[in-house]
């Protein structure tokens, strides 16, 4: 199949039009603003709708609308503006309403600026709106990533009726690189026991977001837990590389988790044998894998592009039976692989003597 | 023997839950009646709002998408342009509709979206029990303006009908009473050109239902009507505030 | 082989098309390869850059902290960009525009007048970028010049004859004004 160079940002929405995504709702914001520049050229060739928002809110809720029709939707954002979009998701998880949110994430907190960032790691993968509920997260690492995880996205969004987010940063929706478009076709899903289309002949149907009596709502509640402890037996998704017995264990996701594979590459010149977990889905988050790794490795280094997230996820993985190191930068810094074989030399040398982490 | 008078097929045989004197009812069974003489029931979706109206679900017997507070209009954008054949309405109070949800209906009406809005504007916040709204009128006691509104520090009522007008994507804009039945006859015929106007794809349309709260305003249902007629009705001035000639879609 | 390449200039000096050509003929050649602009305020009239990175094997950071190649059209890019270059690396300079002399210990510098050369004998002054990609491919051997003619007909497909044509001849006038070895230096 033919490559293409191509910007992040354009092929997730073409991957968003392969995938059969109908309508698109989005409001301007760097730096993913080219998906929907991209959709407002391509959706309406295809029979589908875009429409640019008067908000991010706005936006939100008619992906609500439109999933409630039993659709295929996507909008997308960034850092600011996917903060607006949290009230929504909420509402879309409770009413468990089937979209793709995409999260090309940027600097914070408040206006922050417009380069990559991982700082949205928390709202994402702990639910950033109220109430109790969870959203599928993907963090794809590459151009191609971000295509073969959108079709993921709608297929998964689909087959447990929740939201299903890919985070991405800046760096991943403004670069290009070769990518193939691989439609897997993922088995249809259907919506005929649930979709509002107007009652037709049948019985009619109500999409509730509330159940005001205490023991209905906490119904709801144990459905939505039992849903995620589903996407937890079945839907865990992460990449492993580097040395089989390694020294020390990285663990990174996204950008920072390509850039942890050349620290692997450049540590192994040296003599040097570290192994690398890169969490794919990072809610539900790969518990398993990284326990038996970081207990081979004996300790761990998580790096992020944040102030110290993700690493909160991997203390709890390992439950205290390694050292939990943490290398991060924020703002729109960019981890060097200079800078983080300097904390790999130094945990190795030092062992615990070495700081807890570079802040 | 000939019947003369039945409940709407749409309305189902459920009791309304409202407080006495409320005119939710009354709206609730105008909805249900026009739905029925259109023939639309089987292709009609309601969008609630979050307010005391949050059970509208419950009395009309079509589909239903409930969500957010504001958001109805958006939701209601989603819906339609999903299933563009579909009629499409939301229900909203005026907390709903035009204090947290200001820029949901403005850019719903600015985008001509074939969409009908009912609003039922009793000047208070009702389910939270009697607070200041946007359209509480000048002086108008509420339990967050205990002094009475003061325009000085509290601005002036948002007349949301007024407002709309000036937009080109919205169609057809009334306001209207049910506090007579000769109003409720008039309202009826309002309540069907609004939807007429989205079924023949005019543009946006919205319906204004003046309508009283006698719990949160501390008043008898009879006096909640006459203040409604005498006061209220002053300060939003009932009628067409923009028919389909203005907007070039008469005839 | 991995060659990180960052070009720098004034937005509208063809920044980016300078690195798409290079990173479509790094594909077309089968190599991995990345395309990493800097994005932002920076495009509306600032300095712009992009970094390009192609290699044989999965490239980690698309962001090179000490880049093997710097492309300067314009002299704030030179300053900024020039002393990341890594030991053993080349700097290739648009004279036309950057008067000043610089130099780094261990980088080679090439003097490429582009904007003169463009203009005189491309035949069209748009084409300094095209100019430059010619000479620095010529300096590093990035990919081979059959790819960067095939990328630059791929990417101007539909576009006038006239201007594909002095897009390719830019590329050989770069490329000759590196082979004839008569590079200007301070």
């Amino acid at each position: 199949m033919q490559k293409i160079l191509m910007k992040g940002n354009d092929a997730v929405a073409e991957a968003a039009v392969q995938a059969g995504c109908n309508l698109y709702f989005g409001y301007p914001i760097t730096p993913q603003t080219e998906i929907s520049e991209y959709l407002s050229r391509r959706l309406p060739d295809t029979g589908g709708v875009f429409l640019q928002a008067e908000s991010e809110i706005g936006a939100i809720y008619m992906v609500y609308g439109a999933a409630a029709a039993g659709k295929r939707v996507m909008t997308s954002s960034s850092g600011p503006g996917f903060s607006l979009k949290q009230e929504g998701i909420s509402y879309l998880c409770s009413a468990e309403l089937p979209c793709v949110l995409v999260n090309i994430s940027r600097g914070g907190p408040g206006l922050g600026n417009i380069q990559p960032s991982q700082a949205d790691y928390f709202q994402a993968v702990k639910g950033g709106g109220h109430g109790d509920y969870r959203v599928l997260v993907l963090a794809p690492c590459s151009v191609q990533e971000l295509v073969d995880l959108t079709y993921l996205a709608f297929y998964l969004a689909d087959k447990y009726r929740n939201p299903v987010e890919i985070l991405g940063d800046g760096m991943l929706g403004q670069m290009m690189e070769p990518v193939v478009f691989r439609n897997p076709d993922y088995p249809d899903i259907s919506k005929e026991e649930w979709v509002i289309t107007g009652k037709k002949t049948r019985e009619r149907r109500i999409i509730l977001c509330f159940a005001l009596d205490p023991k209905e709502l906490e119904k709801l509640n144990l459905h939505l837990a039992e849903k995620y402890a589903e996407m937890e037996r079945s839907e865990v998704l992460y990449e492993v590389y580097g040395s089989e017995q390694p020294e020390l264990l990285l663990v990174g996701y996204g950008t920072v988790g390509r850039i942890l594979k050349s620290v692997v590459r450049e540590a192994e010149k040296q003599g040097i044998r570290l192994a690398l977990v890169r969490p794919v889905t990072l809610y539900p988050f790969p518990k398993e894998i990284l326990r038996g790794q970081a207990r081979k490795a004996g300790k761990a280094l998580v790096v992020e592009m944040n102030l110290g997230q993700m690493v909160e996820d991997v203390k709890l993985s390992v439950e205290g039976d390694v050292p939990v190191y943490f290398h991060g930068r924020s703002g729109g810094m960019i981890p060097t692989v200079e800078e983080i074989m300097h904390r790999v030399e130094e945990i190795l040398l030092k062992g615990g003597e070495a700081r807890e982490n570079n802040l | 023997m000939k019947t003369i008078f039945e409940r709407p097929k749409t309305l189902l045989e459920k009791p309304f839950t409202y407080c006495p004197g409320c005119h939710h009812g009354l709206a609730h069974r105008l909805l249900a009646e026009v739905i029925d003489e259109l023939g639309i029931a089987d292709h009609t979706i309601g969008v609630g709002p979050v307010g005391c109206s949050v059970y509208i679900y419950v009395f009309l017997d079509i589909d239903f998408v409930m969500g957010a507070h504001g958001r109805a209009p958006a939701t209601a954008t989603g819906l339609k342009r999903a299933l563009p054949e579909q009629v499409v309405f939301s229900y909203q109070g005026d907390g709903d509709i035009a204090a947290i949800g200001t820029s949901e209906i403005i850019h719903s009406a600015a985008r001509g979206e074939l969409i009908s809005a009912f609003f039922i504007n009793n000047a208070i916040f009702g389910m939270t029990g009697g607070q200041m709204a946007p359209t509480t009128i000048s002086g108008q006691v509420t339990t967050t303006s205990p002094r009475g509104r003061s325009t000085v520090d509290q601005g002036y009522p948002l007349k949301l009908c007024e407002l709309l007008r000036g937009l080109e994507g919205s169609a057809y804009l009334a306001r209207v009473l049910l506090t007579r039945p000769k109003y409720i006859r008039e309202a009826k015929e309002v309540f069907r050109k609004a939807f007429l106007t989205q079924i023949e794809k005019k543009g946006f349309s919205l319906v204004e239902v003046l309508s009283p709260c006698p719990t949160n305003w501390k008043m008898t249902p009879a006096e909640a009507v006459a203040w409604v007629e005498n006061t209220l009705a002053h300060s939003f001035p009932p009628g067409e505030i923009k028919g389909w000639e203005e907007t070039g879609h008469a005839g | 082989m991995q060659v990180e390449t960052l070009v720098g200039g004034f937005g509208g000096q063809g920044i980016l098309f300078f690195g798409r050509i290079l990173a479509i003929a790094g594909m077309l050649q089968n190599f991995e390869v990345s395309w990493y602009p800097s994005y932002g305020p920076e495009m509306r009239g600032g300095t712009a850059n992009c970094t390009i990175i192609v290699a044989d094997q999965e490239i980690g950071s698309p962001v090179s902290d000490h880049p093997h190649l710097c492309v300067a059209m314009n002299e704030p890019s030179l300053h900024r960009y020039g002393i990341l270059v890594k030991k053993g690396g080349n700097v290739v300079i648009n004279s036309s525009l950057i008067g000043t002399e610089w130099e780094k210990d261990g980088v080679h510098v090439d003097l490429v007048p582009g904007n003169s050369l463009a203009m005189e004998k491309a035949g069209d002054p748009r084409v300094l970028n095209m100019v430059l990609l010619g000479a620095a491919n010529e300096r590093m051997h990035i990919v081979s010049f059959e790819y960067l003619y095939a990328a630059v007909k791929d990417q101007l497909s539909g576009k006038p004859q006239g201007l594909v044509d002095h897009n390719l001849k830019a590329i050989d006038v770069g490329r000759d004004y590196i082979l004839r070895g008569d590079v200007a230096c301070w």
